[in-house]
């Protein structure tokens, strides 16, 4: 019975996987420049290593290899590192409420990317700026956070929303002072999030601190189901709670930092999608972490393709995940209430 | 397994909550801790099961100083049922139950097929396997309970600790779930639970420990620690203790309302 309702959960997962490989490929044959399905596996299999006589254009191979695909790769590990860090936040916070930024890697990261904008620094140098000012943000509220008195968590969250409203006024300083006809929009634009642009350099700098914050995720799943029954109880069970949460903070600021980084601000993706999960997979880490993960992935990318498709432009993905997100949630919420039962 | 306190004394900050508690269960006991609110029977349950570290004295488990165990290791010895549980999120029944195995699990691994079967003897066991799939919110206080007891059978631990385990059941869950500690007790079990029913703690545990102002007022068997002279010193109200059953139960009246029954 019991095996029964795990089977269902993994079956579920499976479909996840598959249905984020469909969305993939269909990425490529979307858009201004469509790619149809035969071409783009004879540029991924050539690009691979198999040895294929070319049937496309060298300019059909140049967008599918250095426009779209880091661009459809960044979107689903964007995606899959917020709504993982927001699983993991609202478990080890046990708070539904928590998001990714909770612990102020956003607020951060955007002080950061403007700041390096209004210095002048290169696409490097904002990637960079934003990543490092993200970590040190949580730094300094883990730091602040030691000397609350009271609750632990209670204190963490609190300084955390503290230190991001400093940050967040820090960044409105920098655009107050910013150049109104060429920095300014730059950093506006950088805060709304956007995955236009994105190039391999930019996968090639977050993938490995995304890796070292997923997989720690994904293995400490069980931990985290026993971290939300509350520090004292999971003590009583053999966890320590406050080294596992230790970790599980750093994995999730590392995560959260590199996809910031590189998208700017993405809103509600770490809040919704696990609350969406859990409607499907139940609230067991062992099945929720993979699948925000998952869930993360397709959803940034399914809005990412609407942002990259509906206009010429291009909407800021962060406007379009706040339209979507927003209301979805408050269906969520408003809906049949917590019909979790499996 | 026996665990034995000695000479424990508990502070916080300046104010001093235990002072000198010693006491000792053997396997297959079941104690009952009385006390008034505010006597320190939390903070002793919190040192006993290692929540509070900053005790003068010694906790012992069979022997071996409880501090110096690691939080895995003492999670195999000892197991805790809280009073109630809340978690967060909807989990289910069995879920719950399945996180008792945590101990006997590493870090990064997550629980077995063995896992699962142990969870499912532990609910049949209590008499509850027909609501593993159930979600633990919806279920009654009675039977949370008795999922949290199921969940710290599975954690294999010799000694079992329950805070105030009727508090919040009606009379008949609160029979149930202490038929339950008694029967694990009667297996081998060490049990040990904070109560406000010196009557229940007569009928079904073996020996009573009544905490007053941090300290020791008595301990012994039941019929030694519930009498008249000891619930007006530990309670401050003025009670009558009537034998009942050739003293298989004893029961407390509070003796104001006799007396106004009288004078009407």
């Amino acid at each position: 019975m019991i095996e029964n309702t795990n089977a269902r959960f993994r079956r579920r997962i499976v479909l996840m996987i598959l249905l984020l490989i469909l969305c993939i490929l269909a990425s490529f044959t979307l858009g201004h420049y469509p790619v149809p399905l035969k071409e783009l596996l004879g540029i991924l299999g050539s690009r691979l290593g198999l040895s294929i006589e070319p049937y496309w254009t060298s300019q059909m191979e140049a967008a599918v290899w250095n426009i779209r695909l880091p661009r459809v790769l960044l979107s689903v590990l964007v995606g899959a590192c917020l709504a993982g860090a927001g699983a993991c936040y609202q478990g080890i916070f046990q708070n539904p409420m928590a998001s990714p930024d909770i612990l102020g890697a956003s607020a951060g990261a955007g002080f950061g990317a403007a700041l390096a904008i209004l210095l002048g620094a290169s696409s490097v140098g904002i990637t960079l700026g934003a990543f490092g000012m993200s970590l040190a943000t949580v730094a300094l509220v883990f730091t602040v956070s030691r000397h609350a008195k009271g609750d632990r968590i209670l204190g963490l969250v609190l300084s955390g929303i503290m230190v991001s409203s400093l940050f967040q006024a820090g960044t409105s300083f920098i655009k107050l002072v910013a150049d109104p006809n060429n920095t300014l929009p730059q950093i506006t634009y950088w805060l709304m999030g956007s995955l236009s642009g994105v190039k391999w350099s930019d996968l090639r700098f977050v993938i490995f601190p995304m890796t070292l914050g997923l997989i720690p995720l994904l293995l400490l799943r069980w931990q985290l189901n026993v971290i939300t029954m509350g520090d004292d109880e999971a003590r009583a069970m053999g966890v320590n709670a406050s080294r596992i949460r230790l970790l599980a903070v750093i994995c999730s600021t590392l995560i959260t930092a590199s996809a910031v980084s590189v998208s700017g601000m993405i809103g509600w993706v770490g809040l919704v999608i696990p609350h969406m999960m859990r409607r499907i997979l139940g609230a067991d880490y062992r099945y929720l972490m993979p699948g925000s993960m998952l869930g993360g992935g397709i959803f940034l990318l399914l809005v990412d393709n609407v942002a990259r498709n509906v206009t010429t432009v291009g909407i800021p993905i962060g406007i379009l995940t706040a339209f979507i997100g927003a209301p979805f949630f408050l269906w969520l919420i408003t809906g049949k209430g917590d019909h979790y039962e499996h | 397994m026996s665990i034995e306190v000695r000479d424990l004394s508990f502070s916080y900050g300046s104010r001093p909550v235990l002072r000198d508690v010693s006491f000792r269960v053997d396997k297959g006991e079941f104690l009952s801790i009385l006390g008034p609110n505010g006597a320190g029977k939390s903070t002793l349950f919190r040192c006993v099961l290692g929540l509070l570290t900053g005790y003068t004295g010694t906790v012992s488990i069979d022997g071996m100083d409880a501090r110096s165990l690691s939080v895995r290791e003492a999670a195999r010895h000892i197991a805790y049922i809280p009073q109630s549980s809340r978690p967060v999120f909807n989990y289910s029944v069995f879920n719950i139950v399945l996180m008792g195995r945590t101990s006997s699990l590493s870090v990064f691994r997550s629980p077995s097929k063995e896992d699962n079967q142990r969870c499912m003897w532990a609910l049949e066991k209590i008499g509850i396997g027909h609501l593993a799939q159930r979600c633990f919110h919806r279920l009654s206080g009675g039977e949370q309970q008795l999922v949290l007891i199921a969940r710290a059978l599975v954690q294999d631990a010799p000694i079992l600790m329950l805070d105030e385990p009727t508090a919040n059941l009606d009379f008949g869950n609160q029979l149930l779930v202490l038929e339950q500690a008694r029967n694990l007790a009667r297996e081998g079990y060490t049990v040990i639970q904070t109560t406000h029913h010196p009557e229940q703690s007569y009928l079904y545990s073996d020996r009573i420990l009544a905490i007053q102002d941090g300290t020791v007022l008595i301990q012994g068997p039941p019929s030694q620690v519930l009498t008249r002279q000891t619930m007006e010193a530990l309670y401050g109200v003025d009670v009558e203790v009537v034998s009942l059953y050739q003293d298989k139960a004893r029961i407390c009246i509070p003796k104001h309302m006799i007396s106004q029954e009288v004078t009407k």
